[in-house]
């Protein structure tokens, strides 16, 4: 069974990392074999030791048999994005990839494996130790059911790592006590399995190792949870009740959780009946004309797909857009079209969704940062949708949405109400005078429309695209086109002050670099900051927050010789819209692009300032 | 271009139950081609809808994009419309019935919108029970992009300019009957005697109603090769039943041989009376219609009436078990489920 060991972690490696609240562990495992939940009850269970932890899935498009990866940051200094890198500790529960595991484990770090398999001669390094486990071995013994044989391995190495990384036992078992409330009979035997591997590993190393946690009390009110849960319940406390979507990973969750939140607090009282209607739709086409037929028709609507789905939903952006319906659409990005780097994040739908469709056309975009942003946007997104008539997009990505983030807990604010936006009733319709569906009577761009069914006399009209006058008749008269347009953009230029502002950062005194940032390239930003101190470089940071550009962003990009925008994608998408919506010096504006399909790392962002900054001496010297 | 009507009108034109008469239901005057199809659909339209006494402004008028799409513009102008996108007023509708399933939907389609690019939202829409109206105005053709062959031309069939229809073609009432639909009709825009009271039925049943109706093109299809024209319809049209609408309320006097007879009640009370002219016929079996239809079309003859009714079936609503109050008048003191609940919530992620 087990093999003789050239090197066991006992033999005390005078080279071992060490570390308290600060490193990482990266699970391998094989797609479909239930490790999900378990490598969750470990990132939970440092959460609920009061200390800060990310957690990261890298998974394929596949639902069965390929490896996956799920990467634990612990960081006591609340440094939450992916740090890239080698990890101090790996737990190799798939041969498939075993080793490229062990080369990523970092020197002086350690390897968790399953020994009911030997390792061959080529699988040994001098520089890390091995923590030889018969995780197989032992659940072939313990347990009968194939299933839980399997099952129960995932749960065995996370009581392993329990005795390993100085997890409080008791921790462990109240979150598999919340786990299985209601299902009481798995909660033994769950427990059963933890303190196997928790037993095996205290008799087998000396436990803990050298890096460990320690209970701290930097949680606070924190939550853990992913972004697509977030806009799913945003969308509940946003009032949206009409839905139609289309499959797609990775918004898919954000349908199914808006699903199971409406199946709890969107049944009416009385009737039992649902104060909702969710419509799996034939495709993203009819996805999105359902949220605007039930926007037109006075509902809160939305919809939520990803890259392909925003190519098949352009030509109704632009008829929502021109027509002047409110519509929410939330867009969780993902690397490219077909499968494979479609379960991999990037930010790379900034350009499409900024101008999506045919003709002259713009969309309100918003960027949340994190999952409490997610909530509050989505939530946000349909009193914006109302008050502008025009679709708002909500920019999540695949790694915002899938993975669970560390953040302020979700608020509402009870004295908040729907803003409904210019939308007169029939006693309105009854003492306006002379009413056009698209007249700028107010000076702000936005007229006022009618919900169908208002008024037995007044108000009605007929809703198309680019050609109507102010009442909406039909037209095909230059000036009259022309107005329309323009009003348009006034509409947007109003659209400005309604988004969220952005998040600007700047030292008492001026720094030379401002460091332009958006959505979840932010958890990588504090880190930079840090790093970027210790070699001597004051930054100073704003986050964009919304499309149409908020008028702070300008004299920031003035004020600062050296910009660098940050992204997630190939071709400098956000510095593109920049250069094409404001009027600044574009030569200022420095690319760092990350688009490998994983999570922007600080090291990354670091290194490509050094280096741009070398160039620029370097340019200037000669 | 579309020009508003004058006001005026005769103090004596005859009123409905609601106090309105007929021009309270018209829409603003038609630009398409004079003698085109689509608009003897629109006076139908009007017709039925101030009969029924509809009020007009419960109505939501819906429309992709094509010459038939644009005759809501041309009816009930105290009704809202939307003249959405090419071949997907079948979604907007949809999102439109979601929020608010108090109104009538009254929807405008073409065989181009229909049969070709929006032929999956056809189909889903009848799926999905849909309580709406569904009309198409088929001509054979894209009229609005002059004359195309549409994908419900007969298979040999020759357009204006001699191009011929090489692949089968697509009978949408063999769709809708067999996807579901619970009222499936087929009339001509020719025959208001038989149009009127099928569009008042289908206004009235509760669930998707179809009614394909030739709607000839006099300017891209009236030639002597086209099986559109009004002559080549006027000749090989050949009807299985003719059809009374009587409103609730209101006795039943149109006279009628038992056996040859059937009335079929509808949701709302009021009935549907089919004079049967071929004595075999029944409304209940829609596998029997599909092989009527087919059978009359390899004789060359276009089998018009209503072919399929069933008036029990379950819509949209009643199978997703919406709330009764539509979805558009809830208040955020109904939606949202405020800050309590929230904190609960986020004990669970903790
Ligand atoms: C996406 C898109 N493709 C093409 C068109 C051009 N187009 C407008 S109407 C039409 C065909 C309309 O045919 P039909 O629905 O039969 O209506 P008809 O004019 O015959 O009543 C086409 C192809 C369009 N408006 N949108
Ligand atoms: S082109 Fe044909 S379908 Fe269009 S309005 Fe003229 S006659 Fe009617
Ligand atoms: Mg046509």
């Amino acid at each position: 069974m087990s093999q003789p060991l050239k090197h066991d972690a006992n033999e005390q490696y005078s080279k071992n990392c060490q570390a308290i609240n600060n490193f990482v562990v990266r699970f391998a495992n094989t797609n479909g074999t239930g490790s999900a939940s378990s490598n969750n009850m470990f990132a939970k269970a440092i959460l609920r030791m009061g200390i800060p932890v990310s957690a990261k899935n890298i998974f394929p498009s596949n639902i069965q048999g390929l490896p996956t990866w799920y990467e634990v940051r612990i960081s006591e200094n609340n440094f939450l994005a992916r740090r890239g890198g080698a990890s101090e500790i790996v737990v190799a529960m798939n041969p498939q990839s075993l080793d490229e595991d062990i080369a990523n484990v970092a020197s002086g770090g350690f390897l968790l494996y399953d020994s009911s398999r030997a390792l061959t001669d080529s699988q040994f390094r001098d520089d890390i130790s091995y923590l030889s486990i018969p995780i197989s071995a032992i659940c072939q013994k313990e347990y009968q059911d194939p299933r839980h044989r399997q099952l129960f391995k995932n749960v065995v190495y996370v009581g392993a790592l329990a005795a390993l990384l100085n997890i409080e036992f008791d921790v462990l078992k109240s979150l598999v006590a919340d786990q299985f409330r209601g299902k009481d009979k798995l909660i033994t035997p769950n427990i059963y399995a933890l303190e196997l591997g928790y037993q095996y590993a205290n008799q087998h190393f000396t436990c803990p190792l050298s890096i460990k946690v320690e209970r701290r009390d930097l949680v606070n009110n924190r939550i853990m949870v992913d972004g697509n849960t977030a806009c799913g319940l945003g969308a509940v406390y946003g009032g949206a009740t009409v839905v139609g979507w289309y499959p797609i990973t990775p918004s898919t969750s954000v349908i199914e959780k808006f699903a199971s939140y409406c199946a709890r607090l969107r049944i009416d009282p009385a009737s039992g009946k649902r104060n909702y209607a969710l419509v799996q739709a034939e495709d993203e086409l009819a996805a999105i004309g359902i949220a605007i037929g039930a926007s037109w028709n006075g509902a809160r609507s939305f919809t939520a797909t990803s890259g392909p789905g925003i190519s098949l939903m352009t030509e109704f952006l632009g008829l929502a857009y021109f027509a002047e319906i409110p519509l929410v659409l939330i867009n969780v990005q993902r690397a490219g079209p077909s499968t494979g780097m479609p379960t991999r994040t990037q930010q790379s739908d900034v350009l499409t969704c900024a101008y999506a469709s045919h003709g002259d056309t713009k969309h309100v975009l918003l960027f949340p940062k994190d999952p409490a942003e997610c909530f509050e946007f989505s939530a946000l997104s349909f009193d914006l949708a109302d008050q502008l008539q025009t679709p708002v997009i909500i920019m999540s990505d695949l790694d915002l949405g899938m993975n669970d983030h560390l953040c302020n807990e979700f608020t509402w604010d009870e004295q908040q109400k729907y803003q409904l936006g210019k939308v007169l009733s029939k006693k309105q319709l009854d003492e306006v005078k002379d009413y056009g569906r698209y007249k700028d009577t107010d000076g702000d761009g936005i007229c006022y429309r009618t919900i169908p069914g208002t008024h037995p006399d007044k108000g009605a009209f007929f809703t198309r695209g680019t050609s109507r006058n102010e009442y909406a008749g039909y037209t095909e008269k230059s000036a009259e086109y022309v107005a329309n347009m323009d009003r348009l953009n006034k509409k947007f230029s109003t659209a400005s002050t309604l988004v969220p502002q952005p998040e600007i950062i700047e030292g008492k005194s001026m720094a030379p670099i401002g460091l332009i940032y958006f959505g979840t390239s932010s958890h990588a930003i504090d880190e930079s900051r840090q790093q970027l101190k210790d070699h001597g470089l004051a930054i100073d940071t704003l986050r964009i927050k919304a499309f149409p550009f908020n008028n702070q962003i300008s004299p920031f990009i003035e004020r600062h010789t050296n910009i660098f925008v940050i992204e997630q994608n190939r071709d400098g998408q956000m510095r593109t819209l920049l250069m094409n919506e404001l009027t600044i010096d574009p030569a200022k504006l420095n690319a760092i692009l990350n688009y490998d399909g994983l999570p922007i790392t600080s090291t990354f962002i670091v290194e490509k300032v050094l280096n741009t900054l070398a160039l620029q001496q370097k340019s200037q010297v000669s | 271009m579309s020009f508003q009507k004058s006001k005026f009108h005769h103090p004596r034109l005859p009123v409905n139950d609601l106090g309105l008469n007929y021009r309270d239901y018209e829409g603003a005057l038609s630009t398409l081609c004079a003698g085109c199809g689509h608009d003897s659909i629109t006076s139908a339209i009007v017709q039925a809808c101030f009969e029924l006494s509809l009020p007009p402004h419960q109505v939501a008028k819906m429309s992709g994009i094509g010459c038939s799409s644009k005759a809501p513009n041309y009816f009930l102008n105290k009704a809202h419309g939307f003249n959405t996108v090419h071949g997907r007023m079948p979604s907007v509708t949809t999102g439109a019935n979601l929020a608010n399933r108090e109104l009538t939907y009254l929807a405008m389609s073409g065989d181009g919108d229909s049969a070709s690019i929006g032929l999956g939202q056809f189909a889903h829409v009848v799926r999905r029970q849909l309580n709406m109206l569904y009309m198409v105005a088929n001509n054979g053709v894209y009229g609005l992009t002059k004359g195309q062959l549409a994908a419900t031309a007969d298979r040999g069939m020759k357009n204006k300019v001699g191009e011929q229809s090489l692949f089968t073609d697509i009978d949408l009432c063999v769709m809708a009957l067999q996807l579901g639909a619970t009222f499936v009709a087929r009339s001509f825009s020719g025959d208001k005697k038989q149009l009127v009271p099928l569009i008042k039925a289908a206004i009235s049943h509760q669930g998707f109603a179809f009614i394909d109706i030739i709607s000839p093109c006099v300017t891209f299809n009236n030639h002597p090769d086209s099986t559109r024209s009004y002559d080549y319809v006027h000749q090989h049209i050949t009807t299985a039943a003719v059809t009374d609408f009587v409103p609730v309320k209101q006795e039943i006097t149109s006279d009628c041989a038992a056996g040859i007879c059937e009335d079929i009640c509808l949701h709302d009370g009021s009935l549907m009376r089919i004079h049967k002219l071929q004595p075999d016929y029944e409304t209940k079996n829609a596998m029997k219609a599909i092989v009527d239809i087919e059978t009359h079309k390899k004789k060359g003859e276009i089998l018009t009436g209503l072919f399929y009714l069933d008036a029990n079936g379950e819509h949209y609503h009643e199978i997703n078990n919406t709330t009764d109050t539509p979805l558009n008048k809830l208040t955020q003191d109904d939606l949202c489920p405020g800050s309590r609940v929230l904190s609960g919530i986020n004990d669970s992620f903790r």
